[in-house]
């Protein structure tokens, strides 16, 4: 659905996107990862045409973004980072004006702006002023204007960002809700977003493109293979008894105090890559007699994620870019 | 043209529903109620004095009331102009729906002649005002309205030349009133031009003097519709709008 052939866009003093290339497949979903500034924005509004890129080919649905953008903004519902919303105008009103944009036909303008509206779960404020709703409202105002034409292609730039928890859980759910019937690319730099919603990672860091994958794979090159450990040794042992022993279990690589108290002794276990040593963790402490209070894999911050992923191959240049994510 | 129109209405919408509209009516009523009042009593006055004294003098409402008064508000419109061309696009910019209409299946084309031609209909809504002190003078007198027709045409046509190139000068910038400073400066420098004939009457003096934009409506305040000034405005409206399709375009490589 989506090609990127060797895209780059470079701006008046830097290189936003350097030679990067990936495919996703129809009904897709995907989460574009990276830091502020990797480049992510860059290479969305390339492929929301609107603007063309210094070297490369994007193609959407098959057409060209910069040859045949005409034929790609009709296929594409986008959602920017700021929702791109008119304060002025009522929540009803916008979307019937965003409904006629999209060229969607006169005689179901009226059937379309109900049914996103209730589908983002903003029919209730649908006569109020946009400029009058709260940040979570918005951004589900502007994801109904995305979907509003029902395009084959959704690109949601950080569409969680500046939401309260339970707005982005809604969020969340209603993106996943739209999976299916739509190819999405979804950016973001939280990496349990990623985790929740999307099937495909793309990461890019510094405009270079570090990884693409599943999830799943992702995870099974040593994401999330930290575990948390809390240790009630009922006063046989102390806290460097415990490491000792914690060091001893096949497969840990490095055992790091969290909490040293009288009464609670908290540890962080990583393993080595590939393995899963919390069987071994948990029947370790039982074994010496003392209670095992807790025991939950941490999920590692983007950088770790980062420095797992360069530490352990290759220079960004050397990753296979062509690859399509499978 | 579907397009056009989708988009001209919602600019329409957002000058009627935020104070903009109803401040420039206001304004724009007090002014020109003021000059209607103004000028037609002067003129009332010059007549019983001419009665007084027993003279026969020709007196015209259309020359000595309805001509002088459509230049007085082609000049009230020099001002007003900057204040609604400026939001076109320098709002777009700032809260960032320029996104949105690049992104949308629409030529820039159509954006551009979308949001000039909502910024001309706002600019009519004024001259209807005007057009309400107009018809005191056909209740009470009995004008030619043929003078009056084509100064209406002439007026709404130096708005339309001047709303195209504020609309232009409103996509250079984010900033509403930097857009609005530099399109009255423009304005202004377009009025001025015409003072260079005090200065004899060289090459340089007349083309300065046909670039002038109130030159052109002293035919069309006569009843006069002189293909000259019809050119003059017509190709100011097309330069305005290829200017501002121009630097939309720009925007893409600059953004």
């Amino acid at each position: 659905m989506i090609q990127v052939e060797n895209l780059s866009k470079k701006y008046a003093r830097h290189v936003a996107v350097d030679n990067i290339s990936f495919s996703v497949e129809k009904g897709d979903i995907v989460g574009f990862l990276g830091p502020n500034g990797a480049g992510k924005t860059t290479t969305m509004r390339v492929l929301t045409c609107f603007m063309p890129p210094t070297a490369g080919k994007a193609t959407v649905a098959g057409f060209d973004v910069f040859e045949q953008s005409f034929e790609v903004k009709k296929r594409i519902g986008y959602l920017p980072e700021t929702p791109p919303l008119y304060p002025e105008m009522s929540v009803q009103d916008y979307l019937t004006f965003i409904a006629r944009l999209k060229n969607v036909p006169g005689d179901e303008i009226k059937s379309r702006t109900n049914q996103v509206m209730e589908r983002c779960s903003v029919a209730d404020v649908k006569s109020r002023l946009i400029s009058k709703l709260s940040r979570g409202y918005r951004q589900r105002v502007g994801l109904a204007q995305a979907i509003i034409h029902n395009p084959d292609v959704l690109i949601l730039d950080e569409p969680t960002s500046g939401l309260d928890p339970k707005q982005i859980t809604e969020t969340r759910d209603l993106i996943k809700g739209l999976s299916g019937e739509h190819t999405i690319i979804l950016s973001t730099h939280i990496l349990p977003e990623v985790e929740a919603v999307c099937r495909k990672v793309i990461i890019i860091n510094r405009g270079h493109l570090v990884a693409t994958d599943s999830v799943e794979h992702l995870k099974h090159r040593g994401i999330g293979n930290a575990v948390q450990v809390q240790v009630d040794t009922a006063g046989n042992g102390d806290a460097s008894t415990v490491r000792q022993k914690l060091e001893q279990v096949p497969g840990v690589s490095k055992v790091v105090e969290k909490v040293v108290a009288e009464d609670r002794l908290i540890f962080e276990v990583e393993s080595l890559p590939d393995r899963n040593p919390r069987p071994d963790v948990a029947r370790a402490i039982v074994h010496a007699g003392w209670n095992l209070l807790e025991l939950k894999s941490t999920t590692l911050s983007l950088e770790e994620v980062y420095l797992q992923l360069t530490g352990e191959a290759i220079e960004p240049a050397a990753v296979p870019v062509n690859g399509s994510i499978q | 043209m579907r397009n056009i129109w989708t988009i001209c209405r919602r600019e329409l919408y957002s000058y009627f529903v935020s104070p903009v509209a109803w401040v420039l009516l206001t304004i724009f009523a007090f002014l020109s109620g003021l000059f209607t009042y103004i000028i037609s009593a002067s003129f009332a006055q010059a007549s019983i004095e001419s009665q007084m004294r027993g003279q026969s003098f020709p007196m015209n409402v259309n020359e000595q009331v309805i001509a002088p008064l459509f230049s007085n508000i082609a000049v009230v419109g020099l001002f007003l102009i900057p204040l609604i061309s400026m939001r076109l696009f320098a709002e777009e910019k700032r809260q960032g729906t320029i996104e949105l209409l690049i992104t949308s299946p629409v030529h820039d084309l159509e954006i551009v002649i979308g949001k000039w031609l909502s910024a001309v209909l706002m600019y009519g809504s004024l001259l209807v005002v005007l057009l309400i002190d107009y018809s005191f003078l056909f209740i009470y007198g009995n004008p030619d309205w043929k003078p009056v027709a084509t100064g209406f045409l002439g007026i709404l046509l130096q708005g339309a030349c001047l709303l195209a190139l504020g609309t232009f000068i409103s996509t250079l910038t984010k900033n509403q009133i930097v857009a609005g400073a530099v399109g009255f400066a423009a304005a202004l420098v377009l009025w001025i031009l015409n003072w260079t004939t005090s200065f004899g009457n060289s090459i340089t003096v007349r083309v300065l003097n046909y670039l002038s934009i109130v030159s052109h409506m002293d035919s069309f305040s006569r009843g006069v519709i002189d293909s000259k000034d019809l050119i003059y405005y017509l190709s100011m409206i097309f330069l305005g709008l290829f200017l501002t399709a121009r630097s939309l375009e720009s925007l893409r490589w600059r953004a």
